[in-house]
């Protein structure tokens, strides 16, 4: 698209423009790149010397057993982080949309906690299972269930999905109400004429047109989990017990900062930049769909 | 692209009362009940936090907990906000505030600036700048945080503000939004303009930025609390713990090995924590509404 009316010269939009230009290649680009070519050396122990490697990094990665179970866990991450997110947000907004009076007010409750940082939910959660303290971990002892997230793999997984969808529920609920709110009430009372009842109407009308907006919010809660949970698992489990939470994102650092493995760290960049790839194509070939729906 | 949904103003829609379709008698009174539920549900972590924050640790030490506040309310923010564990949380505080204003600031003002550029101007390499830019909107900082680390490291930013707000102002996600508010301006305004003679910076800064104050409002709200709520980048280049911030603080309050935890001085700091950007979402709620559906377009 182009505007018809534009100003003269060049000299000014270059200086406009000049500021992001320079932000995005010294704190964007370059260190992209250099990602990319990181990724085909690894250093001496020392760190004095790189040695060229080509493609052995990501070899290596993709035979590694540790590395092919992060994938496998941040595969169980994020759809348990998206499931346990939408499903409560869209009771919810359903609920909130048979309301006349008072919607507003459910709303404005439900929506905060989208402004607590995960890293601050992490802390939240990992208080109420605290296993020497928590409140929640002391009443499962009491029922005669042993909490331990510090021991227990499905625990600890369980735990860090929790705090990660917590969050979520009011960002994912936001969306869902705004799309009911959005259907024509003439479409429901229509088929409340025809004798259909509140969940035959859900099934055959509303949750089709809410088709794209469930879409949409699978994309996005998938991102969420896969790069905007680090704060959740650092502050809960930091990747443990055994690897059981370490989610690609939390391996890169885990790798690079911890390990100062700075080849595999690097090649671990790459294969993110290529999901991240793949899924901002999937956003943007749905958003292309969705101008005609 | 159009915007993922409509927004429409809650009860408009339900002006003409009947009961065909909304729930009357005891479907209304469940449906009360289960929201408020999900409320509770929602709100019972920060609850016990609050409630950890206002009693003495060897309350907190001997399990169960108390359910209702303590009267240690002022002693635990005070100990928090002028001692801590660390540094004083006053001054994780304030690193946080320069670290969100200057993200949000920042993003907002080089975006501005170059969405001008891009749909006001024809220039050489227009195209190219503008897909270079586009790149950007797809890796989060995450995905680059070792070699982004080395490049704020050679510059000697480490545990500095700038070092802290400069990485993360490159994504192109404000300078798209502008560009589309941009195009939908008419064009009888800048045309206007350029008949009265008024040079392009006297148009972007009288007609078009007071045009673009509600969208940069709300670009305002979601892009403070994305920079409040940072925790990774914070925690890789703050080593000197008077530059932490409090959301990747909290963390490093925790004690390594056996020692027993502070609960109520880091429940405090939590609450803390999370204030500020609630704040700002709850009382600017129709901004934030708006400049999230924006911004996810």
């Amino acid at each position: 698209m182009e505007k018809r009316v534009t100003f003269k010269g060049w000299l000014l939009p270059l200086l406009l423009i000049a500021p992001q230009v320079i932000v995005s290649a010294v704190f964007f680009f370059y260190p992209a790149e250099q990602a990319v070519w990181q990724s085909l050396f690894i250093p001496d122990p020392f760190g004095l010397s790189m040695q060229w490697v080509g493609l052995d990094n990501f070899r290596f990665l993709l035979s590694d057993p540790y590395y092919r179970a992060s994938f496998v866990t941040t595969a169980i991450f994020s759809t348990l982080v998206t499931l346990v997110s939408l499903i409560p947000a869209l009771f919810l907004a359903v609920l909130a949309d048979r309301l006349i009076k008072g919607a507003g007010a459910y709303r404005t409750l439900l929506i905060w906690p989208y402004a607590v940082a995960p890293a601050v939910a992490g802390v939240l959660w990992l208080f109420m299972f605290n296993t020497r303290v928590g409140v929640v971990a002391w009443y499962l002892g009491r029922l005669g269930y042993d909490w331990n997230h510090v021991l227990n793999e499905a625990e600890a997984m369980g735990l860090v999905v929790v705090a990660s969808s917590w969050g979520r529920i009011s960002y994912n609920f936001l969306f869902f109400f705004a799309a009911l709110q959005a259907i024509p009430k003439s479409v429901i009372e229509a088929a409340a004429i025809d004798g259909a009842r509140f969940w035959r109407r859900f099934w055959t009308i509303v949750l089709p047109l809410l088709s794209p907006t469930t879409f949409f919010l699978l994309v996005v809660n998938i991102v969420y989990a896969f790069f905007e949970t680090f704060g959740v698992i650092h502050t809960i489990t930091s990747g443990g017990p055994q690897q059981a939470t370490t989610i690609l994102v939390y391996k890169v650092y885990a790798d690079g900062f911890v390990g100062q493995d700075l080849g595999s760290s690097a090649a671990q960049s790459v294969i993110l930049l290529v999901v991240v790839g793949l899924l901002t194509v999937i956003q943007f070939r749905f958003i292309e769909r969705r101008v005609h729906y | 692209m159009t915007d993922a949904v409509e927004i429409v103003p809650v009860g408009v829609r339900r002006a003409a009362p009947d009961g065909m379709v909304e729930r009357r008698g005891a479907g209304l009174w469940l449906t009360h009940l289960l929201l408020i539920a999900g409320v509770l549900v929602i709100f019972f972590p920060i609850w016990l936090a609050f409630v950890a924050s206002t009693v003495t640790q060897p309350e907190i030490a001997r399990p169960p907990m108390p359910v209702w506040p303590g009267g240690q309310f002022l002693e635990n923010y005070r100990k928090a906000l002028f001692a801590g564990v660390n540094v004083p949380v006053a001054t994780m505080l304030f690193n946080s505030l320069v670290m969100a204003m200057g993200i949000a600031i920042g993003k907002i003002a080089i975006s501005l600036l170059s969405a001008f550029a891009i749909v006001y101007f024809r220039f050489p390499g227009k195209s190219v700048f503008f897909w270079l830019i586009f790149l950007t909107l797809m890796l989060p900082v995450e995905v680059r945080i070792v070699p982004t680390y080395e490049v704020v490291a050679g510059f000697g930013m480490l545990n500095s503000y700038s070092g802290l707000i400069f990485p993360l102002i490159a994504s192109a996600t404000a300078t798209f939004l502008f560009r589309q508010f941009f195009l939908t301006v008419p064009d009888e305004l800048a045309e206007a303009a350029r008949v009265d003679g008024a040079r392009p910076m006297r148009f972007f800064v009288d007609i078009l930025l007071p045009m673009s104050r509600t969208n940069i409002a709300a670009l305002f709200v979601i892009l403070f609390i994305y920079g409040w709520n940072q925790y990774l980048w914070p925690l890789l280049i703050t080593t000197d713990p008077s530059m932490n911030t409090i959301v990747m603080g909290i963390k490093q309050m925790f004690p390594s090995g056996d020692d027993v935890a502070d609960w109520p001085v880091i429940m405090a700091t939590s609450i803390l924590a999370m204030v500020p950007p609630v704040i700002v979402v709850v009382s600017m709620q129709r901004l934030f509404i708006r400049g999230l559906v924006d911004s996810e377009k």
